[in-house]
C-alpha cells in the first residue's frame, strides 16, 4: 500500500486502466454475440420498418418525370399542361415497358378506382402515335377522373420520396381535394377501430391473467417446496406444447359440440349450444390461457421475497388477517403484478396466431392486418405504418404506466 | 375449561400474574412434543426471557402466546381469561420480530400509525402517539423516512416503538437483536431494558444468547427439550443452576464428575475417580451414593498464592495461557482432566506459565453439585 501511495497519480490511473482492460474486454466479448444478433434481428428491422412507413418511391421509379412534376406542383393551382404532358408520356412509356402495374397499385391505395384509371389510360395511350396537341385533353377524354383534384393530390402524395400517406391511412385520416387532412369516411375507416380492439382485448386478457394468476402465485410461493415445485411444473406445462396446438385445442373444447357446451347442456345451464369460439370469447379465453404463465412467474418471484413475518407482524399489531393482507401484503406484490401485467399486455398487443385461429372476422387484431399487408397484398408501406402506430401507442402506454407504477419498482425476476 | 390452580405462590399475595400457561403441550406432527407439560406464570411488569438452544420450544411457546400457533393440549390465560382460541389480532399483544418486519412500503410514521389505524384511533390522537413513540426511541424527525433508509439499529428501534405505540399489556420479542452486530446488540440491550423500566410493560423475550438473557431479564426461563429446566433471576440461574443442562448452557463451566459421598448442611462431598474429594453446594435432587456433576465457574477458581487455604485445594499443571486483555485464560491439567479452564486476573500473573505446577482453590459455595443427567 505504501508503494502505491507514493506513485504519481497518472501512473496509478494508468495501471488501474490496464488492470481493468482485460476484464472489460472479457465482458464485451461475452455480450458481443447477443448484441450483434439483436442489432441484426431487432434494431435494423425496426429501423427499416420506421423508414418504410414514410418512404414512397414506387411511383417515382416508374414515372420519374411525372413524379418530379407532381412533387413540384403547389397542390393548389389547376395542374398545367406541363404536368399532364409529363404524366401522359410516363404512362405511355410504362405501358410499353409493362411496368405500369406498380403505380397502378400504388394509386389504387389512395383512389377508389385508381388501378383501372391508370391501366385503362395506359392501354389507350399505348395506341397513341406521336405527341398529341394537348395531353390534358387526351387524358381527360380517356378518363374524366384526370380532371379531378383528388387524383392529382393522390399522385403528388405518391410522388415521394417522403410521404405521410401511410401513416395517415393507418390512423384513418386522408388528404381531401384541398390537401387538408380529414377523417376518412366511416365505411373506409378501419384501423383506429382495430387499434382500439387490440388494446381492449389485450387489456381484458391482462386483467383476467392477473386475477387468475394471483391466487396461483400466492399458493406456489407459500407452499412447501415439494408442492411448490409440482405446482410450478403445472403452471409451465403450457410452454411444453406449441402455441398452435394449444389454440387448436381450444377450438375442440369450445366448439358448439365441444366438451364445454356438452357439460353446460348436461347441467341444463343452457338448452342449446352457446357460441364460445370464433368470437371474442374464444380469443380472450385462448389468449388468457397462453399468456397466464408470463404473469404468474414474476408474481411468484416477488411473493417469494416477501417474508411471512410481515403478515404476522400486521396481525400481531391488531389487523384482521384480511386487512393485513390488503394493507401489508398486497402493496408489496405490486412490483411483480406490475411486471407480469406489463409483460402480458405487451405480448398480447402483438398476438396474431391465436386470434387468427379462434377469432371471428371482427376479432382480428392489428398484428393480423400487419401480416396481411406484408404477406398477402405486399403493401409494405401500410404494414410499416400500422407497426409504427402500434409501437408508438405501446410506448405511450408504457410511459403512462411507468409514471403510475414507477419503473424502478417493476421486478421481472 | 379448568379452574386456575390456587396453589401457586404467585397468585396468592405476590405480584399479579398476567399470563398463565396451564399444562400446555404442543406437537407439530402428532408424534413429537415440541413443548411438553408447560406450566408458566408470567408476572405483570416483569422482563421474562425464554432462553434455550434452537429446537428447545422457546419460540413455539412465544408463538402460542402470540396466537400464531395453537396449543395441542392445555390452555393459556391472559389476565384470567382463556385466550387459547383467540385469534392473534384480538389478543392485543405487541410483537417485535427478528427481521424487524417493518412494512417497506410505508414510512416510519405510517408503520407506527398502523396499529392505531386498525384500532380506529382518531387522527389527532394517532399523531400524538406516533410522535411520543418516536421520541421514546430517540428517532424524532425520522417519521417521513422509509425503513430501508434507516440503519439496522434504527429499524430495530422503530419495530420496538411500533410494538409499544398502542400500549399493549404485553410485548413479545422474538430474538429481536439477532440481526445486529455485537456492539450494536449490546447497546440495544440496554436501550430495551431502559424502555421496559420506564414503561413498566411486561416483556416476554426469546433469545438463544445467554449474555442477553442475563443482562436484560428479571427472570430467565431456561428451555431444553420442550421443558423449562429452571426459571429464576439471572443471578440465581448463573450461580445456582438446578440442573446440569442449565449449568452447562449458561456461561462457561468446568465439569467434575464423581460420586456423592455425603450431604450435610446443603454441602455435598463428591469423590472423584482418582480419590480426590470436592466439596460443593448440593443442588436439588442430589442423593448420597448417586453420580454427580460438580459445576465450577472458571472465574471462581483462585490460582497460586490466592488459592490460600480454601477448603477445596488441588494442584494442577498449566498447559496453555491465553491473553484476553482483561483476563488470562488458563488451561490446566487437574483433577484427572486436562481441560480445566481458569480465568485469572492479568495483574500478578507473571509466574503463570505453561508447565508450571500451581495450587488451585475455591470455596464450597462456588461449586454446585448436580445430579448427572444422561
Amino acid at each position: 500500500m505504501a508503494d502505491l501511495t507514493t506513485l504519481p497519480d497518472g501512473d496509478l490511473a494508468r495501471d488501474l486502466k490496464r488492470a481493468e482492460r482485460r476484464r472489460r474486454l472479457t465482458a464485451m466479448m461475452l455480450v458481443a454475440p447477443l448484441f450483434l444478433f439483436l442489432l441484426v434481428s431487432f434494431v435494423l428491422p425496426i429501423g427499416d420498418m420506421l423508414r418504410r412507413s414514410v418512404i414512397d418511391t414506387e411511383v417515382a421509379e416508374v414515372w420519374p418525370n411525372a413524379a418530379a412534376a407532381a412533387a413540384a406542383w403547389d397542390r393548389k393551382s389547376e395542374p398545367g399542361e406541363a404536368l399532364f404532358a409529363a404524366l401522359g408520356r410516363d404512362i405511355r412509356t410504362s405501358a410499353g415497358e409493362r411496368t405500369i402495374a406498380t403505380p397502378a397499385r400504388r394509386l389504387n391505395y389512395a383512389l377508389d378506382n385508381g388501378r383501372s384509371l391508370v391501366l385503362g389510360t395506359g392501354r389507350a395511350l399505348k395506341q397513341l402515335e406521336g405527341e398529341p396537341a394537348s395531353w390534358r385533353a387526351t387524358l381527360l377524354a380517356e378518363n374524366p377522373a384526370w380532371g379531378e383534384r383528388m387524383t392529382w393530390i393522390a399522385l403528388a402524395d405518391a410522388a415521394g420520396p417522403l410521404t405521410d400517406f401511410y401513416l395517415l391511412t393507418a390512423t384513418d385520416l386522408m388528404r381531401d381535394a384541398n390537401d387538408d387532412i380529414v377523417s376518412r369516411p366511416p365505411e373506409r375507416s378501419l384501423y383506429l377501430q382495430v387499434l382500439g380492439r387490440t388494446f381492449l382485448v389485450s387489456f381484458t386478457v391482462t386483467v383476467l391473467c392477473v386475477l387468475l394468476g394471483f391466487p396461483v402465485a400466492y399458493l406456489v410461493s407459500n407452499a412447501p417446496e415439494r408442492v411448490a415445485n409440482l405446482l410450478l411444473i403445472l403452471v409451465l406445462l403450457p410452454f411444453w406444447t406449441s402455441l398452435l396446438v394449444r389454440s387448436a385445442a381450444w377450438i375442440v373444447l369450445l366448439q358448439d359440440q365441444g366438451i364445454v357446451n356438452d357439460i353446460l347442456q348436461a347441467l341444463h345451464v343452457t338448452s342449446e349450444p352457446i357460441r364460445l369460439i370464433f368470437n371474442r370469447t374464444g380469443v380472450v379465453v385462448a389468449m388468457t390461457h397462453v399468456l397466464l404463465p408470463f404473469v404468474i412467474m414474476p408474481m411468484i418471484a416477488t411473493m417469494k421475497s416477501i417474508p411471512p413475518t410481515y403478515l404476522r407482524a400486521a396481525i400481531s399489531l391488531g389487523a384482521h388477517p384480511a386487512v393485513a393482507f390488503v394493507r401489508v401484503y398486497l402493496p408489496q406484490t405490486v412490483p411483480g403484478v406490475a411486471a407480469g401485467a406489463l409483460l402480458v399486455f405487451i405480448m398480447a398487443l402483438g398476438y396474431y396466431v391465436t386470434p387468427a385461429l379462434v377469432g371471428g372476422a371482427d376479432d382480428q387484431m392489428l398484428a393480423y392486418f400487419i401480416a396481411f399487408f406484408t404477406t398477402s397484398s405486399a403493401n409494405w408501406g401500410l404494414a410499416a405504418a400500422l407497426g409504427v402506430i402500434l409501437l408508438s401507442a405501446t410506448m405511450l402506454l408504457y410511459v403512462v404506466y411507468a409514471r403510475i407504477v414507477g419503473m424502478g419498482r417493476v421486478k421481472l425476476g | 375449561m379448568r379452574e386456575a390452580p390456587t396453589d401457586s405462590p404467585v397468585s396468592s399475595g405476590g405480584p399479579e400474574c398476567i399470563v398463565r400457561f396451564d399444562k400446555v403441550d404442543k406437537s407439530y406432527d402428532g408424534r413429537l412434543l415440541v413443548v411438553q407439560g408447560l406450566d408458566l406464570d408470567i408476572l405483570r411488569g416483569e422482563f421474562l426471557t425464554l432462553l434455550g438452544p434452537s429446537g428447545s420450544g422457546k419460540t413455539t411457546t412465544l408463538m402460542m402466546l402470540a396466537g400464531f400457533e395453537a396449543p395441542t393440549r392445555g390452555s393459556i390465560l391472559l389476565e384470567g381469561a382463556d385466550i387459547t382460541r383467540t385469534p392473534p389480532h384480538r389478543r392485543g399483544l405487541g410483537m417485535v420480530f427478528q427481521n424487524y418486519a417493518l412494512f417497506p412500503h410505508m414510512t416510519v410514521a405510517e408503520n407506527l400509525a398502523f396499529p392505531l389505524e386498525v384500532r380506529r384511533v382518531g387522527r389527532a390522537e394517532t399523531e400524538a402517539a406516533v410522535a411520543r413513540a418516536l421520541d421514546m426511541v430517540r428517532l424524532t424527525g425520522y417519521g417521513e423516512r422509509r425503513p430501508i433508509q434507516l440503519s439496522g439499529g434504527q429499524q430495530q428501534r422503530v419495530a420496538l416503538a411500533r410494538a409499544l405505540v398502542f400500549e399493549p399489556k404485553l410485548v413479545l420479542m422474538d430474538e429481536p437483536l439477532g440481526a445486529l452486530d455485537k456492539q450494536l446488540r449490546e447497546h440495544m440491550q440496554y436501550e430495551i431494558k431502559h424502555i421496559h423500566e420506564r414503561l413498566g410493560v411486561t416483556v416476554v423475550y426469546v433469545t438463544h444468547d445467554q449474555g442477553e438473557a442475563l443482562t436484560m431479564s428479571d427472570r430467565v426461563a431456561v428451555f431444553n427439550d420442550g421443558r423449562i429446566q429452571q426459571i429464576d433471576a439471572p443471578r440465581t440461574i448463573y450461580e445456582h443452576p438446578d440442573t446440569a443442562f442449565v449449568a452447562q448452557f449458561i456461561g462457561e463451566n468446568n465439569r467434575i464428575e464423581g460420586k456423592v459421598a455425603m450431604i450435610s448442611e446443603g454441602l455435598a462431598e463428591v469423590v472423584l475417580a482418582d480419590g480426590a474429594r470436592v466439596v460443593a453446594e448440593a443442588g436439588p435432587g442430589l442423593e448420597t451414593g448417586a453420580d454427580a456433576l460438580v459445576s465450577l465457574r472458571p472465574e471462581r477458581i483462585a490460582v497460586g498464592e490466592a488459592a490460600g487455604s480454601a477448603r477445596n485445594r488441588h494442584e494442577g499443571t498449566i498447559s496453555e495461557v491465553i491473553y484476553h486483555g482483561d483476563h488470562l485464560r488458563l488451561r490446566i491439567a487437574a483433577l484427572g482432566r486436562d481441560d480445566f479452564v481458569v480465568k485469572a486476573p492479568v495483574v500478578g500473573a507473571e509466574h503463570l506459565r505453561p508447565g508450571a505446577t500451581v495450587p488451585l482453590g475455591w470455596r464450597p459455595n462456588d461449586g454446585r453439585a448436580l445430579p448427572l443427567d444422561g
